[in-house]
């Protein structure tokens, strides 16, 4: 035996057997002066908190790469399956809220980390020689994380990522030249759909993260070559990077962490002291109702972070195209090319001073710009209206006429002045206040398309939007405010504005139509030739209205009771019986119904032998069957026959066309007017 | 051959054949991601998009879902909403103006303001009057976009339903 091998074997005895493995590793590899490299830097003037930034950075890119990969686990970009697998991420699978939440707020974290590093560069002045490429390596660096931040924006498919993509991608067509080909190559094509969910998925969690983790190794790497860039003065002795700065480093990670889960959290515990359910679904980030392009989506704004780029745009007011090419690429793109100059720029002691001042100004105009935004939109919370009150009165008699205003004031110029001063304000009550409708109906739409999704049939293969699209709850309001509300109304008669409503509508108040309620009104004296029936229509005079308000009074001929059971069969008919009605009530109520002498005098009523075409049959009325009918053909015997007021046959198609609406659409209204559309079991979702 | 010359040719072959190995992938991923630019979407064309007498004629515009069948990539549609446009109809008349409800500005969904005296699109407050025309002063570079309209013998109104440029002044069609 060697000496050698006998002093080798020496050391093996003592450093036992996992240190002769970590030998074995080295003696193959040379690992351990790579992490001797690694941990072992120099670090002047001792570990400090201002060093923090750019490891925070890279542990929040880390937390992306870690969470985005187990994300991508679970998600599917198509326009049928994207949606449905980040619902099924937020709201199904155990764990996804959180999953999804901290992805969804440490991107918000890293680009508030990302200004303040850039802030610290340029205030410390670290841009300068030999730092120059590094510079333009960190600024490269951040334009790559902001691109993920827009991409990752639409990958949900929900309304809002959808509309504000709608707006990135016509702001890039717009670039001269090749603008049309890039808004082209992104979206996949010329309209929005499976190709742009695919290639925003592979820019975002391919593309641009690859090209980051190669910009971000040589970024790192000339870090290390130049080592750190020390705040001067030094007054304290070097420190080695581990473990001093690593751990200033760690505390740091583990607060931006820290703030990440509490703002996933808190709700949670807002609603544990309020002694209220959690449901996890509802923590973390938010889904939106899915992306629909026939549907207007008045609340579209993108993250906060882009806001102040979003606000830009209303800077240029009045300028055209012009103003929109300055505002979208030429600006910002002027902001990048000074940026990129600074370490130039840096040389000089003044022009240090030019970029420190230039970047803190960028970021107050940004924030500035931040806050006119939300102000805009959350204008009408904190204003009082009240004192606006005369404005508006004014404006809707005037219109909004110069002319008349004058002569509303007594042409008194002050007067003028300070009217149209309110009318200036009273318009940005009014956007905001058609934001903030517009926000709260996105949420309803959420939720309840959160809700259908959980129904135990799933969600259908044609993708959620079918869902929605055949929701009676969903489509019902719009069909009816496109179609029916230019007569109809539909307000709950017990409603504060119900009387205003009533007064503007020509024809009967739909709201509970077929239920219990309004057969009451009907046959009450007081309202069937009322606003909220007849009393706007051609039908003001006719028999109905004379008989109910004459026979039906008298008590000898229509006691209280059989009005009653009149009532509880109507509801009956319409399948929107009253619990507490007795079934003999009801029996009783047919019986009056059919009576040749009562309402079968006018009206076919099962087999009463009454001629149709006098009166709308009454047998079945109300139910989907009734109602499908009446809204396709008002105008066929079985209803109004000719004569109907003013109600369109909208199931009829002309010669060579096609109706009004479809029978989907007939449905849609029916079942909304009935109120029969899914209901979950439970309103409180427990995974 | 002098070593030096042979050095040269060895590097210059060297970076041939590798760059030449390279290329195929790089390519072959360039052109099927450039597939989009051969695309087009085809000669818009007229759709019936409701009947004449669901526009009232006070003037108002009123808006109207397009109906059509609709290919996404792989995946076909049939009859499903694709866009929406506004119609607009003055008192006593038969013709029917038709609007994009697209905002010209960056493409947002106009909607009816001010209770219905003008339009404005919830993005960036670009405002038109009820035929369309610029509100000044208004962020958006052209006015809203008009599309061609007619009305049938049977009562149908038909739209051309086209998508334009956002953001520039001229209205050029998407191609």
């Amino acid at each position: 035996m060697s000496r050698h091998t006998d002093q080798a074997a020496k050391t093996a005895l003592k450093k036992g057997p996992l240190g002769q493995l970590a030998d074995f590793f080295d003696d193959r590899t040379g690992f351990r002066a790579v992490v001797h490299e690694a941990l072992y830097e120099r670090v002047p003037g001792g570990a400090r908190w201002r060093y923090v930034w750019g490891s925070t950075l890279v542990f929040a890119f880390m937390t992306q790469l870690i969470t985005g990969l187990f994300l991508w686990a679970s998600y599917s970009a198509s326009a049928q399956t994207a949606w449905e697998s980040v619902y099924y991420i937020q709201h199904e699978m155990t764990g996804g809220w959180l999953l999804r939440g901290i992805h969804h707020f440490m991107a918000q974290a890293m680009v508030v980390l990302l200004a303040l590093h850039l802030l610290q560069v340029v205030i410390d002045g670290a841009y300068r020689a030999p730092r120059e490429v590094n510079f333009w390596l960190g600024l490269i660096l951040m334009m790559l994380v902001l691109g993920m931040a827009l991409t990752g924006y639409l990958l949900p498919w929900d309304q809002k990522g959808y509309w504000a993509t709608i707006v990135a991608t016509n702001l890039a067509g717009i670039v001269p030249v090749l603008g049309p080909s890039i808004q082209q190559l992104v979206i996949g094509g010329n309209e929005y759909g499976h190709h742009t969910l695919t290639r925003f998925f592979a820019i975002h969690a391919g593309f641009l993260p690859g090209a980051l983790i190669v910009m971000l190794v040589v970024h790192l790497t000339l870090f290390r070559k130049h080592g750190l860039h020390a705040k001067q003065p030094i007054t304290k002795p070097d420190a080695m990077f581990w473990p001093d700065q690593v751990l200033k480093d760690a505390v740091a990670m583990l607060a931006v962490m820290a703030v990440v889960l509490g703002v996933i959290l808190m709700p949670a515990l807002k609603a544990m002291l309020a002694g209220e359910p959690i449901d996890p679904g509802h923590l973390g980030a938010e889904l939106g109702a899915p992306a629909d392009p026939s549907l207007p989506y008045a609340a579209a704004r993108p993250e906060w972070y882009f806001l102040f780029l979003f606000q830009f745009l209303k800077v240029f007011e009045g300028w055209g195209a012009t103003g929109e090419f300055l505002g979208a690429i030429v600006v910002p793109g002027l902001i990048m090319g000074v940026m990129f100059l600074m370490p130039i720029i840096g040389r000089w002691n003044l022009g240090h001073r030019f970029n420190v001042v230039f970047t803190l100004g960028i970021l107050a105009g940004a924030g500035l710009l931040t806050a006119l935004a939300l102000n805009e939109d959350y204008y009408a919370l904190w204003i009082d209206k009240a004192a606006l009150a005369d404005a508006e009165r004014l404006y809707d008699e005037t219109g909004g006429d110069e002319e008349k205003l004058a002569a509303a004031v007594g042409n008194d110029p002050a007067g003028i002045a300070a009217m149209k001063k309110q009318w200036h304000t009273l318009e940005k009550v009014r956007r905001s206040e058609a934001f903030l409708a517009a926000s709260r109906q996105a949420k309803v739409d959420a939720a309840r398309a959160i809700e259908l999704a959980g129904r135990p049939e799933r969600i259908p293969a044609a993708g959620m939007l079918e869902l929605v699209r055949s929701d009676p709850l969903m489509q019902g309001p719009l069909l009816f405010a496109q179609h029916c509300a230019s007569c109809h109304a539909h307000v709950d008669p017990l409603a504060p504005d119900a009387a205003a409503q009533f007064a503007t509508a020509s024809a009967a108040n739909l709201f509970e139509f077929g239920g219990a309620s309004w057969a009451r009104g009907l046959l009450d004296p007081e309202q069937v030739g009322g606003p909220a029936y007849y009393g706007n229509t051609a039908h003001k005079e006719d028999d109905m209205v004379s008989y109910v308000t004459g026979d039906m009074t008298d008590a000898d001929t229509w006691s209280q009771e059989q009005i009653e059971a009149v009532i509880a069969a109507l509801a009956a008919e319409a399948g929107r019986p009253d619990p507490l009605s007795h079934p003999d009530l009801i029996a009783e109520g047919r019986k009056l119904i059919a009576d040749g002498d009562r309402c079968g005098s006018c009206h076919r009523f099962g087999d009463n032998e009454m001629d149709l075409g006098t009166a709308p049959d009454l047998t079945g009325w109300g139910s989907r069957e009734w109602l499908v009918g009446i809204i396709n053909d008002p105008t066929h015997e079985r209803f109004y026959g000719d004569t109907n007021d003013r109600m369109p046959s909208f199931g009829v198609a002309k010669e060579g066309g096609a109706p009004m609406l479809n029978s989907q659409q007939v449905g849609l209204l029916a079942d909304w007017l009935r109120e029969t559309w899914y209901r979950p079991a439970s309103h409180v979702a427990g995974h | 051959m002098p070593d030096e010359r042979r050095g040269f040719l060895t590097k210059l072959l060297a970076m041939v054949c590798g760059g030449a190995a390279v290329v195929p992938p790089v390519a072959a991923g360039l052109w099927a991601f450039l597939d989009p630019l051969s695309r087009r979407s085809g000669a818009a064309r007229f759709m019936p998009v409701t009947e004449l007498s669901a526009v009232p004629d006070d003037g108002i515009p009123r808006q109207f879902a397009v109906i059509s069948d609709r290919v996404d990539a792989w995946t076909g549609f049939a009859a499903e909403p694709i866009g929406a446009v506004y119609l607009r109809r003055e008192k006593g008349s038969d013709m029917v103006e038709a609007l994009s409800a697209t905002c010209p500005h960056a493409g947002c969904f106009v909607e009816m303001a001010d209770a219905n005296r003008c339009f404005r699109c919830p993005c960036h407050n670009s405002a038109f009057t009820l035929d369309g025309g610029i509100v000044h002063p208004s962020p958006s570079p052209r006015p809203m976009d008009g599309l061609e309209c007619r009305v049938g013998k049977n009562g149908q109104v038909e739209v051309k339903f086209e998508k334009f440029r956002a953001g520039i002044a001229d209205k050029v069609a998407t191609a």
